[in-house]
């Protein structure tokens, strides 16, 4: 799609003639009202409430409504420790939202499981189940680093076509738009990870040196 | 609070208890009785509702994992070795059955004393592990021995409303005992040393072979 030049644009619109593209358009609406959805599992909840109140106004950017209901909401921000005994209603819930929707993974508990890691209750990072578009490091991250994965997101949306490979998941009639919701098993939750989502990334494990005894 | 004074009150006036003092050698000295489960009602009910004692409030419950010890001993035994009676070494093993021990802390509102620390042990790690119920004496104790039925597997009697309180009702497990083994749900660590390394190198062992670049 064949973008309108740029001093073209401005110089009409000094005319007082408003052009632009579909695309845009479309990318403009989807960026600039971003609801997301009312939903805080632990301490992240609470950066996340600050992020949106005065100081900080969240509203700036188009997403000053938290939605009560997955139905009216377009982002989940998962903010907060998945628990295993969570993990099927946080997929539940993103399954409920319609399209488009999108998920930032808020703190280091959502990525990884964070400080419970070695645990065994809770999730080790909630892509293991839905895909996830923004991470943000942080145990809580601060405000300004939720606006910065807000920001990132709308920008990642901006950049989308409507037509080719960069086009959005939900204008892709193969991307699927509901993920398996785990169920509770004996001994963990089953299955343990949504294998179409994500895989275990290959890490270079270097042994030169390691014998294993903690000692180089 | 001597403890002491409190035991031979105690005796005296609930017919038929044992108890048990169980010293704390460490610099707190924070001594603690243990009471024999028929009894331990009657007992919890005195110590609440006694003139001078009155513990009103049970602040917190706990328990404690006592795994099966297996001791070797080297005993001096005579016996006949080629027709010659000898005194010989020989190795005594002594397996003592494992417990979950149940640990009660009481303080008293009113007259301002405390803390009272009682133990109750199961007799073992597998099906007496029946400990009576204290819910219906102090009420605070509810929560906190559904944890220990959820964590360490202690069956409380007569507590009104046992269930699992932080795993999933179909977990059959308990994670706090020390022979829990937890389920192999993280894949790698970007610093993976010790146990970690090894089953990141397992892990990788099944999705990779060596010479595709898993494992170096």
């Amino acid at each position: 799609m064949k973008r309108v030049d740029e001093t073209l644009k401005s110089e009409l619109g000094r005319q007082g003639i408003f052009t632009t593209t579909l695309q845009d358009l479309y990318n403009w609406g989807r960026t600039s009202s971003l609801w997301p959805l009312n939903f805080g599992l632990a301490c992240c909840a609470i950066e996340m409430i600050a992020t949106t109140m005065a100081r900080y106004d969240l509203a700036r950017f188009g997403a000053e409504v938290f939605r009560p209901s997955p139905r009216q909401a377009d982002l989940m921000i998962v903010a907060g420790t998945v628990t295993k005994k969570m993990a099927p209603q946080v997929v539940r819930l993103y399954n409920q939202m319609p399209e488009p929707k999108y998920v930032i993974s808020m703190g280091a508990c959502a990525i990884s499981g964070g400080p419970f890691k070695q645990g065994y209750n809770v999730l080790k990072g909630i892509d293991r189940y839905i895909p996830v578009d923004v991470y943000i490091p942080g145990c809580p991250p601060r405000p300004e680093a939720l606006i910065e994965a807000f920001m990132a997101l709308q920008k990642r949306i901006d950049a989308q076509q409507l037509t080719g490979t960069n086009r959005p998941r939900h204008l892709n009639a193969d991307e699927p738009s509901e993920f398996a919701v785990p169920q509770f098993g004996a001994h963990d939750l089953q299955p343990a990870k949504n294998p179409a989502v994500w895989n275990a990334p290959l890490v270079q494990i270097s042994q030169t040196g390691n014998d294993g005894s903690g000692k180089n | 609070m001597d403890l002491e004074k409190i035991k031979s009150e105690v005796e005296a006036n609930v017919p038929g208890c044992r108890l048990e003092t169980v010293a704390n050698p460490s610099p707190s000295v924070q001594h603690s009785l243990r009471l024999d489960p028929e009894h331990a009602v009657a007992v919890a009910t005195f110590l609440r509702d006694a003139v001078g004692l009155r513990f009103d409030f049970c602040s917190n419950v706990t328990g404690i994992d006592w795994p099966p010890t297996e001791v070797s001993q080297k005993v001096k035994v005579r016996r006949l070795v080629e027709g010659v009676e000898q005194e010989v070494d020989e190795v005594q093993k002594t397996t003592t059955p494992g417990s979950i021990e149940v640990v009660y802390h009481l303080f008293s509102i009113e007259l301002k004393h405390g803390p009272l620390v009682l133990r109750m042990s199961t007799q073992d790690r597998d099906a007496g592990v029946h400990l009576p119920s204290l819910t219906h004496v102090w009420r605070s104790a509810e929560f906190q021995e559904r944890e220990i039925f959820d964590l360490f597997g202690v069956v409380f009697d007569g507590h009104p409303d046992l269930r699992r309180l932080l795993m999933w009702d179909e977990f059959v497990d308990h994670p706090m005992r020390r022979d829990y083994i937890e389920p192999d749900d993280f894949e790698y660590e970007p610093t993976a040393h010790d146990e970690v390394l090894r089953r990141a190198q397992q892990h990788q062992s099944e999705t990779r072979p060596a010479d595709e670049g898993g494992i170096r």
